[in-house]
């Protein structure tokens, strides 16, 4: 039997390279999803909190649909049904075509929606949360609606939506794990690989466990920081 | 042709790149799944290797294109096929009446009877329904061995796993009675040392309509044209000795059957 | 923008009226809605289209009994993870710091990792020690997937109520602790019949939501080998290659998520008529 550290080193006889490489998909595709997730939750808030209706209905679907969905079956309905649909639009205007989405492109679609439906909830909250004599002070001014929520909403928002996206930064970076079932080479999967080769079963979960729960702590000492910074702002002014 | 066509991943702009762009060399994309030695296998440093990989070259070079293989979890690996991330899955797949209502086959290049591994202490000595009434057996999900075990062994429990490696770890500790595969994908694994928790109770008479006539290459429906150039290179590789190299390679016995 | 300069209106805020004709946003949100209208009506043509009565008998059968081990899977390691939840609450808010910290790292260990790797590192991981699990007598269960499945929940889930737990019972002001003690009342009694269902009213929410992410969380026991809604899902597209399976799938978590929701929600109503003037 080969040693642990033998296993667990870099190189053709370890494991560890194969792993590092996991980690950097996995950080990554949250990396990636992120914005992705920030932008579609915040575009859902402001239709929430729209006085059209129709606009609000259409947002509330879409909110309990990926709320309500397990996230590994949102990730399996984008990975094949995606797949199958965008084959068969595209097939419609040229019978030969094939169009591939990736599982990196799947995993960031499904993680995105995911995110962005929780993430709506953090913002509208935060929306709530600002008087609305903000947005009457900026039009006083003669801003434009544009210009108020980018000038006067936008940086409070941000301020109070932190913590809560914060959290939902840790959740994603967990949610990632969900890939390894559809062939991404994340944290998980490598370590599945190495575990069932080596027949190390606990030694490669658990180290994978520790890595996830690294990646956690360093989130936590970075999401830190920014709002240490984001309150001195806050200070300042 | 649909060869060599630029494929795009991004899905939005997928959409507006569709003309074809011909490369220079032919390349076909194989699907492979790289966990069922001593088929198809990944080593720790990430390469594909194995009969199947090796045949699947020796096609290519035959065919005069270049492979490119795929790695793809087993279970996903027909519909990935169909959604085009490949363009045929040369991976022990056996040509089944379930799977060609979705697929076309090339001929078999390969057949093996299935068999079934136990523990050595244990007290299962035949593979028929009696034999395993009241245990539990495992197989690989979405193989013809999980629907023969479901299909055959009605009393018992069957457990699917996403790799044949899982289900070694749980008869290696018990938590199996019995596992059904492929009979030279388990006696790879029980020469090895990692097989020495077990033994092989037996060999499964293979059942036409679950286990069909051997492992072709699967490709997408209707494209019959890649499919001849498949058949006609098995035909050509098997008689220009690159098979029986190949063959011999892995195996002391000729694995294409009868 | 709204008029609301009038001073008799500071007192209630009233929406404007709603804008009459097509600004953008309407044209936006109707397309939208009728995106998702589209979207519904394609769905139940395809179901209706790819309907097979022959395979709805044979596979139906086996989503009833996957939703059913879905249930009892939540259900029993929600119950378990709340009575874990106790201790390691109590162990959380212990000026002890030795048991405060072990506390600490114990919910930060489950709420940091995957419950997915969780599940992994009990399901294969123990299997690996079944020698030392036999001697102690403990592999008879973990040899049962469901059983493995049932011990990473109910210890993630653990951490997950104590944080919730112990959230509610520090939203409750220290002043009804105070009250409590100078009328003599015993801490014990205090907890129980003063600080507790005042917890409660907070921490509902938060209990239907943790149990929601249960049974979305669930589905990763697919993966080990446990035959729940996800698991027989999968078993029966592996089978049929028929995309159905997943949507009829999603349409059952769907309904069982909506309708925890709407019970939250009920109660929530019931148990804070006494607020509402």
């Amino acid at each position: 039997m080969q040693s642990v550290w033998t296993l667990l080193s870099w190189g053709p006889e370890g494991w560890l390279d194969e792993i590092a490489y996991g980690v950097f998909i996995t950080v990554s595709l949250a990396l990636a999803t992120l914005p992705l997730g920030l932008l579609i939750g915040f575009l859902i808030a402001v239709a929430k909190q729209s006085q059209e209706r129709s606009l609000k209905l259409a947002a509330d679907i879409y909110t309990t649909i990926f709320r309500g969905l397990p996230e590994l079956l949102t990730l399996f309905l984008v990975f094949y049904g995606a797949q199958i649909g965008i084959q068969q639009v595209v097939r419609f205007f040229n019978p030969t075509a094939s169009v591939e989405v990736n599982s990196f492109v799947s995993g960031m679609i499904a993680l995105g929606v995911v995110f962005s439906s929780y993430a709506s909830e953090v913002f509208l909250s935060a929306f709530r949360a600002i008087p609305r004599g903000q947005y009457e002070g900026g039009y006083a001014i003669g801003l434009s609606k544009f210009q108020t929520m980018r000038l006067v909403v936008l940086p409070q928002l941000v301020r109070i939506a932190l913590p809560g996206l914060a959290n939902l930064w840790l959740i994603l970076l967990k949610d990632t794990s969900l890939v390894s079932a559809i062939g991404l080479t994340d944290i998980l999967r490598q370590a599945g690989v190495a575990a069932r080769v080596t027949k190390q079963a606990f030694l490669f979960f658990g180290f994978a466990t520790l890595i996830y729960l690294a990646l956690a702590i360093l989130s936590s000492i970075g999401i830190g920081l920014i709002e240490r910074h984001v309150g001195k702002q806050e200070v300042q002014r | 042709m649909r060869f060599g066509r630029y494929v795009l991943i991004a899905t939005a702009s997928a959409l507006f790149a569709l003309g074809s762009a011909h490369a220079q060399e032919e390349v076909v994309r194989i699907g492979t799944e790289g966990a069922y030695p001593p088929f198809n296998n990944l080593t720790s440093d990430g390469k594909l290797e194995g009969f199947d990989i090796d045949i699947a070259q020796a096609l290519c070079d035959e065919m005069k294109v270049r492979c490119e293989f795929v790695a793809q979890e087993w279970d996903g690996i027909i519909p990935a096929l169909q959604a085009g991330k490949f363009d045929a899955i040369i991976a022990s797949m056996s040509i089944t009446p379930e799977r060609l209502e979705q697929v076309d086959f090339s001929n078999k290049y390969y057949n093996t009877p299935p068999g079934l591994a136990v523990p050595k202490d244990s007290d299962i000595n035949g593979v028929g329904k009696e034999d395993l009434a009241g245990k539990t057996i495992g197989a690989q999900a979405s193989t013809t061995h999980f629907n023969y075990s479901t299909v055959t062994y009605t009393d018992s429990t069957v457990k699917p796993y996403p790799t044949a490696q899982e289900y070694q770890l749980d008869l290696a500790n018990g938590r199996l009675d019995a596992a059904n595969d492929d009979i030279i994908a388990l006696t790879q694994w029980l020469d090895s040392p990692d097989g020495a928790c077990c033994r092989l109770a037996g060999t499964i008479t293979p059942v036409d309509e679950i286990h069909g006539p051997g492992a072709g290459i699967a490709i997408r429906k209707g494209e019959t044209a890649l499919r001849d150039r498949f058949n006609a290179a098995i035909q050509a590789i098997r008689e220009n000795g690159k098979y029986k190299e190949i063959n011999d390679k892995y195996f002391s016995f000729d694995v294409y059957g009868d | 923008m709204s008029a609301v300069d009038h001073p008799a209106a500071t007192e209630a805020l009233r929406p404007p009226p709603p804008p009459r004709g097509w600004p953008r946003e309407r044209v936006i949100g109707y397309i939208l809605v009728f995106l998702w209208a589209l979207a519904f009506v394609g769905l139940v043509a395809y179901l209706v289209s790819a309907w097979k009565p022959d395979m709805f008998w044979r596979y139906a059968p086996g989503y009833l009994s996957g939703v059913w081990v879905t249930i009892k899977l939540v259900a029993i390691s929600v119950m378990i993870g709340a009575l874990l939840s106790v201790p390691i609450a109590y162990g959380r808010m212990s000026r002890n710091p030795i048991i405060a910290t072990f506390a600490y790292a114990y919910v930060y260990f489950f709420r940091g990792t995957p419950l997915l790797a969780q599940a992994f590192l009990v399901y294969y991981g123990f299997g690996s020690f079944r020698p030392q699990l036999d001697a102690i007598g403990l592999w008879s269960f973990f040899r049962d997937a469901f059983n493995c499945a049932l011990f990473a929940f109910s210890l993630n889930t653990a951490a997950y109520q104590a944080e919730i737990l112990r959230g509610a019972i520090q939203s409750v002001p220290k002043g009804q602790w105070e009250g409590a003690e100078s009328l003599g009342i015993p801490r014990l009694l205090t907890l129980r019949k003063i600080i507790f269902p005042q917890a409660l009213i907070v921490a509902l929410r938060p209990y239907g939501n943790e149990l929601i992410l249960m049974v979305k969380g669930s589905a990763i026991v697919a993966i080990i080998t446990v035959y729940d809604l996800m698991g027989v899902t999968r078993l029966t597209y592996s089978r049929t290659f028929d995309f159905q399976a997943y949507l009829w799938a999603a349409i059952i978590y769907l309904l069982i998520v909506e309708t925890l929701r709407h019970a939250v929600d009920w109660v929530e109503e019931r148990i804070t008529r006494h607020l509402r003037r």
